[in-house]
């Protein structure tokens, strides 16, 4: 009896966990289908799609999930084309100083961003790049890459070398070897990096609400935080509505790519 | 491959990386440093005719009581929220997890992960209604007869750690979900055949062999926390008074609030440097492990 109850007492224990995860979460999903909108989690007297069609009509909440996409996906590209590139020789020569460069690169890593946004935005406000969401984009990348780099390197390091040496003999140069042989094969590895930034940036308040300010180029992240932070009356159930189509992409993306973002949080981790 | 080949294509391929890696994130680095020994503001006279003043800045940053109290609030915050909160947690969810049913893994796995894919502006808005006087939490405490409590006001440092270790928690998680997969099950039942019971298998055992993935783990979280803005911004703003000011808020207001860019990059230098000590102990680490 004693080693029943030691054996669910886990279970319980997990559950009860489990659930308080979800709890405030679920406030967000009942508001979003409530007229009135309620601060407290209560199962709408009538279930309405009023605050999603609102949300979604509203031209201005368009194009700041119009700004959020074409920031987060030109950003992960980006980042994934140029982190295959740099990674491929720190993976495949053996050249003088790679460990410095590797190191300075997880060095880089682990600096705080929010640390050097004051002065990004001085560097930006000189060069006349503030409000523009490609000099916002290319800053993203930037930061982005050291972690990607990373990653990518340590796919990289994996695919075995015979691989690509029979594609030699055949004759085909190095950027082709790439494409046909290598991207094939990291292709898992390359959708954890294009996630993991993706979704990095997509989530980001920090860096879009310091560098841009005009109201048509904002993303969603900095929308929202005007939407709940600098009106008086906030309509909660348009807001938990706006929040939950905001959030759903991400939550799409992680969940279908579960095994492959293990990976990732391996990886991160250094256990190998 | 010709030696000389070799050279061109790594330069060629690592280029565009280093350039942008370069002019967008070391450069501001750069600057800076240079601009905390500056008077330089964002806008006026000192905007374009800043002055060298040497470590005034920093002078007048360890004079200034609401920088320690910022400084106070990033370490409070740090302890509780990551160290504790999200490292204990996810490690007992971690441990508890193994060898349960993909059932339950699953549905406890997602449930954690929840907070982890919810973007942090949208964290800040659930526990907005989450910890408000009329929201669920109070809600509950009512069944009790427990009069509702203004979390954001009269707790709100306790309500930024809450927020944090619901969005972070599943990140120790995985950390240590693959850890724990890694020990290998001859070694705990052997250490079990030698007559040690559960809680000496976990702190003998498990512990140590996992300690690189807790010390990668302490390192990684760490930064996180004390980068934050976003989080705290939008659900306390800093406040009520000072309460949850941490230092990035603090820096951000004096920066872009007060105008102060140079006194502003002297508190981020402290960030970067608490950050640049952490990544040294983060590369440590990785050496130690390869």
């Amino acid at each position: 009896m004693k080693k029943i109850i030691k054996n669910y007492s886990q279970h319980v224990v997990l559950i009860i966990i489990a659930i308080m995860f979800i709890w405030p979460m679920l406030w967000l999903v009942f508001a979003s289908f409530d007229k009135t909108g309620p601060l407290t989690i209560k199962v709408p007297d009538q279930i309405t799609l009023d605050n999603y069609i609102e949300v979604v009509t509203n031209p201005m909440n368009f194009r700041a999930f119009l700004n959020s996409f074409i920031i987060s996906f030109s950003q992960a590209s980006m980042v994934v084309i140029l982190a295959i590139l740099a990674s491929y020789p720190l993976s495949r020569f053996s050249i003088k100083g790679k460990s410095k460069i590797l190191y300075s690169i997880l060095f880089l890593n682990g600096l705080p961003i929010t640390a050097i946004m004051v002065p990004v935005y001085m560097v930006f406000f000189r060069l006349k790049i503030t409000n523009s969401i490609i000099s916002t984009t290319l800053f993203l990348v930037a930061t982005a890459l050291p972690y990607s780099i990373w990653m990518m390197k340590n796919f990289m390091d994996d695919v075995p070398k015979t691989l690509e040496e029979a594609a030699w003999i055949d004759g085909a140069g190095i950027i082709q070897t790439i494409i046909h042989v290598i991207f094939p094969v990291i292709l898992p590895g390359v959708m954890v990096v294009f996630i993991f930034t993706f979704s990095g940036s997509w989530g980001n308040f920090f860096v879009p609400f310091i560098l841009l300010s005009s109201v048509e180029k904002i993303p969603a992240s900095v929308s929202i935080y005007q939407f709940f932070g600098a009106h008086g009356q906030v309509v909660y159930g348009q807001l938990a509505a706006f929040s939950l189509l905001y959030t759903m992409p991400i939550a799409i993306l992680y969940f279908l790519s579960q095994k492959f973002m293990s990976q990732g949080f391996a990886l991160s981790g250094a256990i190998k | 491959m010709i030696e000389k080949r070799k050279i061109k294509t790594t330069i060629l391929f690592l280029l565009p990386s280093l350039l942008l890696i370069f002019v967008f994130f070391a450069l501001p680095v750069f600057v800076t440093i240079f601009y905390s020994f500056t008077n330089k503001t964002l806008v006026g006279v000192k905007a374009i005719n800043w002055d060298f003043v040497g470590i005034e800045n920093y002078k007048f940053m360890f004079a200034d009581k609401r920088f320690f109290i910022s400084l106070k609030n990033t370490i409070v915050f740090l302890f509780f929220s990551a160290l504790v909160g999200q490292q204990v947690l996810g490690f007992a969810l971690a441990y508890m997890m193994q060898k349960k049913n993909a059932l339950l893994r699953r549905f406890v796995g997602t449930s954690v992960l929840l907070g982890w894919v919810t973007p942090e502006v949208v964290v800040s808005f659930i526990f907005f209604a989450f910890l408000n006087t009329e929201g669920s939490l109070n809600s509950f405490l009512g069944v009790f007869n427990i009069k509702p409590i203004a979390w954001l006001f009269d707790h709100a440092m306790l309500a930024i750690i809450f927020a944090n270790i619901w969005r972070g928690t599943a990140f120790s998680m995985l950390i240590f979900q693959s850890a724990l997969g890694n020990v290998s099950e001859s070694v705990k039942e052997s250490a079990r055949i030698d007559g040690a019971n559960t809680r000496q298998v976990l702190f003998r055992i498990i512990i140590p062999l996992i300690s690189g993935s807790i010390v990668t783990n302490t390192i990684l979280i760490t930064l996180q926390t004390i980068g934050l803005f976003g989080l705290i911004y939008a659900l306390t703003g800093g406040g009520p008074g000072y309460d949850t000011t941490t230092v990035p808020i603090y820096m951000y207001n004096k920066a872009f609030s007060a105008y102060q860019l140079g006194y502003g990059t002297a508190m981020a230098i402290i960030l970067v440097l608490f950050g640049m000590l952490m990544s040294v102990f983060y590369m440590r680490s990785f050496k130690r492990n390869d």
